[in-house]
């Protein structure tokens, strides 16, 4: 690498795709405000030079909120510097990028708790309760001493 | 696994999250050029498919675009897809060998019989069939066994879609492509040598999502990857447009990146998505790392003159192609384009 490091090569160039994004991203935002409809622009079907996505993430700057999903491999959830103006990125297990999104909303949907999750995890949680309670059950049965001490406690506490 | 679960089965099972699918569903509205808004569409019909069987034959080939299928490291969006499919028959690939491995297909051929998919590489030879037999079954028999049932056949390469390099002059074998030899099914050609593995799995995620073929281009290939030029994508093509191009690999342009025309690049006459979706894990494409584009999505691209003869002088594209590149240039791209059809004229009349 040291070696392919040494060989003077600059490219430059700039496809002129970062404005038109840009006013892309103006647009939908003006948008978002006027009728709250959202837009998803799909960064990875636009061609822009390294340094065109470098001065995309500049303009429009750090923002408040950094978020990590870790499904199927990291992703990177931020509200850009622009309120209301959200990079999404995301990678599979090698790190490699599978995706990247501007997404013109006031909360990325995929930051929402999801239904089918939420059912998924009341069903967990009443599983995890009832393991509790039968673990509880058996102590009791097993060990009346420890019921006694639990009784205590609960006088204590009352 | 059964091929009787929906994909969000088989990735619940796995433990993925509806985060996880909609991350999924997003990746493959990406891959397939679609635009974000279909990302919802795409999870609710990913959440209620089922499992296709796919019957996968490796025919007259170099086992290049299975090669570049297993490239990946699970679980990216090809691993998820192809736990998705059923993989019946792969004798590449499978465990079973011998009679074991056939009765496989068999079984999958009766068992899933108007609805599986077949997969091919490799192109078919005619001249003598026993150039490439598998069991002791010619490939053109087997083809023929095997697409009867079939829903669909995906030509997988240069190969299965126009013959590619075992076509090449003089043919030897007359290798065909599959479309040669299947007339009442649909084919959708998915060339490249070899194609890139994400648009292999992005027509079968597109198979998975909707339940139907993609729209083809005029050669057969799914115009969502093919429908645009190497050219049209280029980073480079600004260089292009400025007349400014490299003339040899080692000069100010080449260090410069400049445009590779000069220096043979068929880019502006390939119809691909390796500018898109780039090789090596998204690292580069070969125009990224230096190289001009070969072509290798083409139709005969191995007997169209050398690699490093600019489209000018090769028998590359009709000059409606050539022109059509011109058009998207500025005058300068323009008058290079002009140069080019010239001087393949040239090149045409001297050879004949």
């Amino acid at each position: 690498m040291a070696i392919l490091d040494s060989i003077a090569v600059s490219v430059e160039h700039a496809t002129g795709n970062l404005l038109p994004i840009l006013h892309e991203v103006r647009h939908a935002l003006q948008r978002l405000q006027d009728t709250g409809e959202p837009t998803v622009i799909d960064l990875m079907a636009i061609p822009m030079a390294l340094a065109e996505e470098s001065q995309l993430e500049a303009v429009l700057g750090p923002g408040e909120i950094n978020a990590q999903l870790d499904s199927l491999g990291p992703s990177e959830i931020c509200e850009t510097g622009i309120a209301g103006v959200w990079l999404l990125t995301h990678y599979n297990a090698d790190r490699e990028r599978v995706g990247r999104f501007l997404e013109i909303t006031r909360v990325p949907t995929i930051l929402e708790s999801q239904e089918a999750d939420m059912r998924r995890g009341l069903t967990e949680l009443s599983r995890r309760i009832g393991t509790l309670e039968a673990d509880e059950f058996m102590t009791d049965a097993m060990n009346p001493a420890a019921q006694g001490d639990r009784r205590n406690t609960t006088r204590t506490v009352e | 696994m059964s091929n009787s679960m929906t994909l969000a089965e088989i990735l619940e099972r796995r433990g993925v999250s509806r985060r996880g699918f909609l991350k999924f569903s997003a990746g493959i509205a990406s891959l397939m050029a679609m635009p974000p808004s279909m990302i919802p569409r795409i999870a609710a019909a990913l959440e209620n498919a089922r499992r296709p069987s796919l019957i996968y034959l490796s025919f007259q080939e170099c086992t290049g675009c299975t090669e570049s299928l297993t490239r990946s490291h699970a679980p990216t969006l090809e691993g998820l897809i192809f736990e998705a499919i059923s993989l019946d028959y792969h004798h590449t690939l499978q465990a079973a060998a011998g009679y074991g491995a056939e009765a496989a297909r068999l079984q999958a051929m009766e068992e899933n019989a108007g609805s599986y998919l077949v997969a091919v590489d490799g192109s078919v030879p005619l001249a003598d069939p026993g150039y490439s037999t598998i069991a002791g079954v010619s490939n053109v028999d087997m083809l023929r066994e095997t697409a009867e049932g079939a829903a669909a056949i995906i030509a997988i390469g240069t190969c299965a879609s126009f013959g590619g390099i075992p076509h090449a002059n003089p043919n030897p074998t007359g290798a065909v492509p599959i479309s040669d030899i299947v007339k009442d099914k649909p084919i959708i050609n998915v060339s490249g040598c070899p194609p890139i593995p994400t648009v292999i799995t992005g027509v079968l995620a597109q198979y998975l999502t909707f339940g139907k073929l993609p729209e083809l281009d005029d050669l057969g290939r799914p115009k969502a990857f093919f429908g645009q030029t190497i050219h049209d994508r280029c980073y480079r093509r600004p260089f292009y447009e400025k007349g400014q191009y490299a003339e040899t690999f080692d000069d100010e342009g080449a260090r410069k990146g400049w445009c590779l025309f000069r220096l043979g690049c068929k880019g502006p006459v390939t119809y691909n998505a390796c500018a898109t979706l780039k090789w090596n894990a998204g690292t580069s494409f070969p125009i990224e790392s230096g190289h001009g584009c070969l072509g290798c999505s083409e139709p005969n691209f191995w007997d169209k003159g050398s690699f490093y003869d600019s489209l000018s002088a090769t028998q590359w594209g009709s000059p409606a192609n050539l022109g059509a590149a011109a058009l998207a240039g500025a005058a300068i791209g323009a008058g290079s384009a002009m140069l080019a059809r010239r001087q393949q004229k040239k090149a045409q009349e001297k050879q004949s």
